[in-house]
């Protein structure tokens, strides 16, 4: 594709295929208006749209207000919401993490889902195989797996789309079919299954292997736990990599522009491989967050969308690691708020779904913000200049 | 059909594209709109296309104000374009690509074949074209395919023509073949507007030469009396030098050498057929040639872009026919590349980043893993500044500097390390004439620094401007090598179009 701009310079895109052309100039725009202003509209849209839909069903203004109240309050109205969001995001964090770091480089990873479960296995597995060790050395030990598991399962795309040009869409969404089958699979075995159970779910976590909660000393009932801590550290560590390191330069050339990263002596190969296993290490250290922190064992389906969650959070963050957090709180607390919405307002939880679904529409096709709110946008602008070349 | 622009203003941010420009293209006559890069053509010809609104000014045809809402509004009134680069499906016949679009059918929506091929025929010999409705797009020359294109506006009915850089992938025989065709349409009584930046070409086939500079129309000429020095004088709006000051190489000892380099690609056909050549320290070789003749995968043989089939590289002594292009890289190779966009530089990265591009692995700019931002930032100030670069602002992404100082960014890159071979492909392809004397002048004074130089260009002006020695590129061969002091253009000319050989 080739983009004139006004002064008649042309600008070739890089990359082949359409969409990561698209998904380029939609995670990783820099100035704030894209960045900003674009999924705040996106989100207050969202939540009219939601209102709406409420309404349609038969509520009166008022019921619809006392919902969002509701959604309010379940999500930042006191210490308890506030936890709630907190442990809810935290998976999202790092799955978010590892969609947007892919971006960067490039590559659209939709196996977060696998590799969360893979993680989460591999996490459960370390957390109750040892006994009597000290947390020191059991809990990093059983995180580190977490993280192991999730980058094997992330090698694979990687090294298939290095090696072969296999796209890693394709292989990532067939990798989570067989990290779902493989995991029900193992569950059932007597390495995992808990003694003298029939139905497919864990041993119990040790409890040297446990994320503690880090307000459980004040209330027992708030679940946030280290895992938030370690999301956190992991942000900042992927800002840094991505920013602050030649791996990350390398990371963002091959993304921008591969032919311009061969050119200077980069190796695309390497770079599909090692951010893949990054990636994977991050989703699977949501799913060893999951287990050692929310879960305590794990069963099927314990990954619960999370990993297709991710993307979102990653578009929505602009594939931005502090943008990343920002996206994860919100949809974190529009869970949490979602289940005081259905508890207390008779709403479902189910709008939910619906308002983070439309955010995600409004932000993959800013011209619609744009034309709403006539706010002149990217997609708009590249869209009229889309023309011949000089 | 008689055109008219009156006044036609077009703002983007930050840039005035277009600013009051009127013109006049007249039935039966050829207007050859010139100007350099940048200079508001390409906005003007979208416009005229109804890919652009005007902000304001108004297209008149035949008396009637026109308002085009998109392309399609254009071609109802008769205005065809006909690109650069062509829109063609290359596995479909030529008479497939013609009607694509507007394909005749019948009842049912049936595709009427007969009916197809006919008006293709019918068009192609009226307007003396030439060309088989049956064969495939991909089997044939660049210059039957710029024919498909024509014939493709006229079936659409178009009466006003305009060609964009017509002759830029034509080789000088396609290039007198095209000005037949001109001549003939022109007979015909069509209006035609050729965009160029070859001032030959629009003094050997135009009536009237429009020039445009920084979106402003700057002056009209009469091609009869005008000389390619006034034409130059106005789209620059200086006198310029095309003459480049050196004096006579000293040519050392070998620095690059090339023995029988073949590539094949992968359906085995050859890229490169033997070719060997050697560059030496203190001297600039220029390879001359038609674009698509071998010289980009010359270049990428030599940087390790792209593997070669047989023969042998060898760089100061050492073999590095296997050498990765970081290998390459370190082992002192600058590379300048063909396209600057594409290659050169990563529009979203800013200006540090990008004179960083190829060198960011290595002492002073990283130390392990961790990039020296302040080692990177203060390089690339004095950078900008030693090598004029324009705004000298290196938070700026490198997709907002002009052309010209894109190219001067990546020249600074790669001449500001010293090392002894620089390969140039391309160094001032669509730039303006400023940045193309500072950079010829950037050449020669690495040339006498004792640096082996080696150029590849389309632009045989340029070739004779810096080389001291000139390879001509035909096929994927070598076909001449000449001394630049004794060879003459037309000579060379000769050798480009493969008919010396």
């Amino acid at each position: 594709m080739s983009l004139t701009s006004p002064d008649g310079k042309t600008t070739i895109e890089p990359d082949d295929s359409g969409w990561a052309t698209f998904f380029r100039r939609l995670t990783t725009a820099t100035d704030w208006k894209t960045g900003l202003v674009i999924p705040a509209l996106a989100v207050l849209t969202a939540l009219i749209i939601g209102a709406i839909i409420i309404m349609l069903t038969g509520s009166s203004l008022q019921e619809t207000l006392q919902a969002y109240w509701a959604l309010l309050e379940g999500s930042v109205g006191s210490l308890r919401a506030i936890s709630a969001t907190l442990t809810e995001a935290t998976p999202l964090i790092l799955t978010g993490l590892s969609v947007a770091i892919a971006f960067r480089a490039g590559l659209f990873n939709i196996g977060g889902e696998g590799q969360l479960l893979i993680g989460g296995m591999t996490a459960v597995l370390v957390g109750f195989s040892f006994t009597g060790l000290p947390w020191f050395i059991h809990l990093p030990m059983a995180v580190a797996a977490g993280f192991l598991g999730g980058a094997v399962w992330g090698f694979v795309p990687g090294f298939l789309k290095a090696k072969t040009g296999a796209h890693e869409v394709i292989v990532t969404i067939m990798m989570n079919y067989i990290a779902i089958y493989l995991t029900g699979y193992l569950l059932k075995t007597a390495l995992f299954q808990r003694e003298g159970r029939n139905d497919p779910i864990s041993k119990n976590v040790e409890e040297s292997a446990q994320l503690p909660k880090l307000l459980g000393w004040f209330d027992s009932a708030m679940r946030v736990h280290l895992g938030l801590i370690i999301a956190l550290i992991a942000v900042v560590l992927v800002w840094w990599l991505l920013f602050r390191t030649t791996t990350g330069f390398e990371f963002r050339a091959v993304g921008a522009n591969s032919h311009a990263a061969r050119y200077a002596g980069m190796s695309v190969t390497k770079v599909y491989i090692l951010v893949m296993v990054i990636a994977g290490g991050l989703a699977g250290l949501a799913g060893g967050g999951q287990v050692l922190g929310v879960l305590d064992r794990a069963s099927p389906g314990f990954s619960a969308g999370l990993g297709f969650d991710g993307i979102s959070v990653a578009l929505l963050g602009r594939s931005n690691p502090f943008g990343v957090v920002a996206a994860a709180l919100l949809f974190g607390g529009l869970t949490a708020g979602g289940q005081n919405m259905q508890a207390t307002a008779n709403v479902g939880i189910d709008l939910v779904s619906v308002i983070q679904a439309l955010i995600i529409i409004f932000v993959a096709a800013p011209a619609l913000i744009g034309a709403i709110y006539r706010v002149k946008t990217d997609a708009s602008s590249t869209q009229i200049s889309q023309g011949w070349s000089s | 059909m008689e055109l008219q622009l009156k006044g036609i203003t077009k703002q983007f941010p930050g840039v005035l594209a277009n600013d009051d420009v009127t013109l006049t293209a007249r039935s039966g006559k050829v207007l050859a709109l010139i100007g350099e890069n940048g200079a508001g053509k390409s906005t003007l010809m979208n416009v005229l296309s109804g890919l652009y609104h005007p902000d304001a000014g108004e297209i008149i045809i035949d008396g009637q104000v026109q308002k085009f809402d998109d392309p399609g509004d254009a071609i109802k009134a008769g205005i065809g374009m006909v690109h650069q680069h062509f829109m063609l499906v290359p596995v479909f016949s030529v008479w497939e690509n013609v009607v694509l679009g507007i394909e005749p059918t019948r009842a049912g929506g049936v595709l009427s074949r007969k009916e197809a091929r006919r008006e293709v025929k019918e068009i192609s010999e009226r307007f003396g074209l030439a060309v088989d409705p049956d064969v495939l797009v991909e089997d044939i020359p660049v210059g039957i395919q710029q024919r498909v294109e024509i014939i493709k506006v006229l079936l659409r009915g178009a009466k006003i023509l305009v060609f964009d850089e017509p002759t830029a992938v034509l080789t000088p025989q396609e290039v007198e073949e095209f000005f037949g065709i001109v001549a003939e349409l022109k007979g015909r009584g069509a209006t035609i507007i050729f965009i160029t930046h070859k001032l030959k070409e629009a003094l050997a086939i135009a009536d009237d030469i429009t020039v445009l500079r920084g979106g402003k129309v700057v002056g009209h000429a009469d091609p009869a009396t005008a000389t390619p020095e006034d034409l130059a004088a106005m789209m620059v709006g200086r006198d310029i030098e095309l003459v480049v000051e050196k004096s006579e190489a000293e040519p050392g000892a070998g620095v690059l050498e090339l023995a029988d380099v073949t590539m094949l690609d992968d359906y085995g056909r050859a890229l490169l057929k033997d070719i060997s050549f050697s560059v030496r320290a203190g001297e600039i070789v220029g390879v001359a040639g038609i674009q698509g003749n071998g010289q980009t995968e010359l270049v990428e043989a030599i940087t390790g872009l792209l593997p070669i089939s047989r023969g042998r590289i060898t760089f100061e002594g050492k073999d590095i026919t296997r050498y990765s292009p970081r290998d390459r890289h370190t082992a002192g190779i600058a590379h300048v590349p063909e396209d600057r966009n594409h290659m050169g530089m990563i529009g979203s990265f800013s200006v540090a980043e990008n004179l960083v591009l190829d060198s960011y692995y290595a002492q002073p700019f990283s130390r392990g893993i961790r990039l020296q931002g302040d080692v990177i930032r203060d390089s690339a100030e004095a950078l900008v500044e030693q090598f004029d670069v324009r705004p000298p602002i290196i938070s700026n992404t490198g997709g907002a500097l002009s052309g010209g100082n894109a190219q001067k960014m990546i020249v600074a890159r790669e001449f500001s390390r010293d090392v002894p071979l620089v390969v140039c492909a391309q160094p001032t392809r669509g730039i303006d004439v400023g940045s193309i004397e500072y950079i010829h002048e950037q050449i020669v004074k690495k040339r006498d620094e004792g640096k082996a130089i080696l150029i590849v260009s389309t632009e045989l002006d340029e070739i004779f401007a810096l080389s001291d020695r000139i390879l001509v590129m035909y096929d994927g061969r070598i076909v001449a090598e000449l001394k630049a002091s004794e060879a003459t253009p037309t000579e060379v000319g000769l050798y480009m179009a493969g008919r010396a050989a």
